[in-house]
């Protein structure tokens, strides 16, 4: 871009895309919400040794305020229900990560009949995180994978629809 | 007190309320007819020698063969240190057995478990509910013959597991 660092110190020159991305991935507000051991783990992703607020990520305890959720742990069907209708309260745009074997495929659990076998099967997943539980390190880079895509997010430029031919 | 010696006590009070006692198995138990459980649990609890003051277990086992399902009862004594332990059987179908809640509060939610997952229903129990499966879920999960539903509320049961 001709623009790029042509004028003198103190002006930054940058697309709104880029902007609003920046923005975004720099304050993602995940949910306080754990299913099972993962959640152990994500409160030591979230506590001072992998501190991921360093990268902006902290928890919020409403859904209607937060940008990420963590699905951490067994996916049960009462529970899948609820999930459901927390991520419905979410406010757009909104991600998910699937954080452990459990929330990704069902894990140990799978054959139960109680266990959602993926939480994938109920609402859209963006970064799936493995490990049995994952390490808070784990974690921390399944938020820096999201954090790379919410970066290619285009808000100017209308996305067609999903399922419509152009 | 050894179990063995409990359970001539309960022969001795209650006699054929007692259907048979286990006094081999590694964990001796007694087989106790349905509607005396309430009467025997009160008298394990309150005579002085005996005082079972504590609930630790109450679970069920589903004996499809035999047509019952067999309501056992884990209880223990902090006073003298001693265990016994009740069995209760009751048929698959339609089975009742007369709720320990009034003898141990403790009862109420194990009863509320064993009637979620193998439909054993407890006359005068305070809060029937399910209470780990979905309330509007259908069947008992523990029982033999239970077939899983092929979804609920749109989610498919069907597991694409490669642990099979």
């Amino acid at each position: 871009m001709a623009l790029v660092n042509s004028f003198s110190q103190g002006v930054i020159t940058t697309t709104a895309d880029q902007f609003l991305n920046w923005t975004r991935k720099s304050s993602v507000w995940w949910m306080l919400f754990g299913l099972a051991c993962c959640a152990i783990e994500l409160m030591q992703t979230q506590g001072p040794r992998a501190d991921v607020d360093r990268f902006g990520a902290a928890p919020r305890a409403s859904p209607r305020q937060s940008d990420l959720m963590v699905v951490a742990g067994t996916l049960t069907l009462k529970m899948a229900l609820r999930t459901k209708v927390l991520y419905d309260q979410m406010p757009e745009p909104r991600y998910v990560i699937s954080m452990g074997a459990c929330a990704s495929c069902g894990g140990l659990f799978q054959l139960a009949y109680s266990v959602c076998d993926g939480v994938d099967k109920v609402i859209p997943v963006d970064v799936y995180v493995p490990g049995c539980p994952p390490r808070p390190e784990a974690l921390t880079e399944g938020i820096l994978k999201l954090q790379e895509k919410m970066m290619t997010e285009t808000w100017l430029v209308k996305r067609p629809a999903v399922g419509i031919e152009a | 007190m050894d179990a063995t010696e409990i359970f001539e006590r309960l022969r001795a009070q209650f006699s054929d309320k007692i259907v048979s006692v286990d006094a081999e198995a590694v964990d001796p138990s007694a087989v106790v007819e349905g509607d005396a459980i309430v009467d025997v649990c009160k008298f394990l609890r309150d005579t002085e020698d005996l005082r079972c003051n504590v609930l630790t277990n109450q679970t069920g086992v589903d004996y499809k063969e035999d047509g019952y399902i067999e309501v056992v009862y884990h209880l223990y004594s902090y006073t003298h240190r001693h265990y016994a332990i009740l069995k209760v059987r009751t048929p698959r179908d339609q089975g009742t057995i007369p709720s320990v809640e009034s003898v141990w509060k403790a009862a109420n939610w194990l009863e509320r478990e064993i009637y979620d997952l193998l439909g054993v229903r407890f006359s005068s129990h305070s809060d029937l509910r399910r209470i780990l499966m979905p309330e509007d879920w259908v069947g008992h999960p523990l029982r033999k013959d239970f077939v899983e539903p092929t979804e609920y509320h749109g989610i498919s049961t069907t597991r694409e597991s490669l642990l099979r």
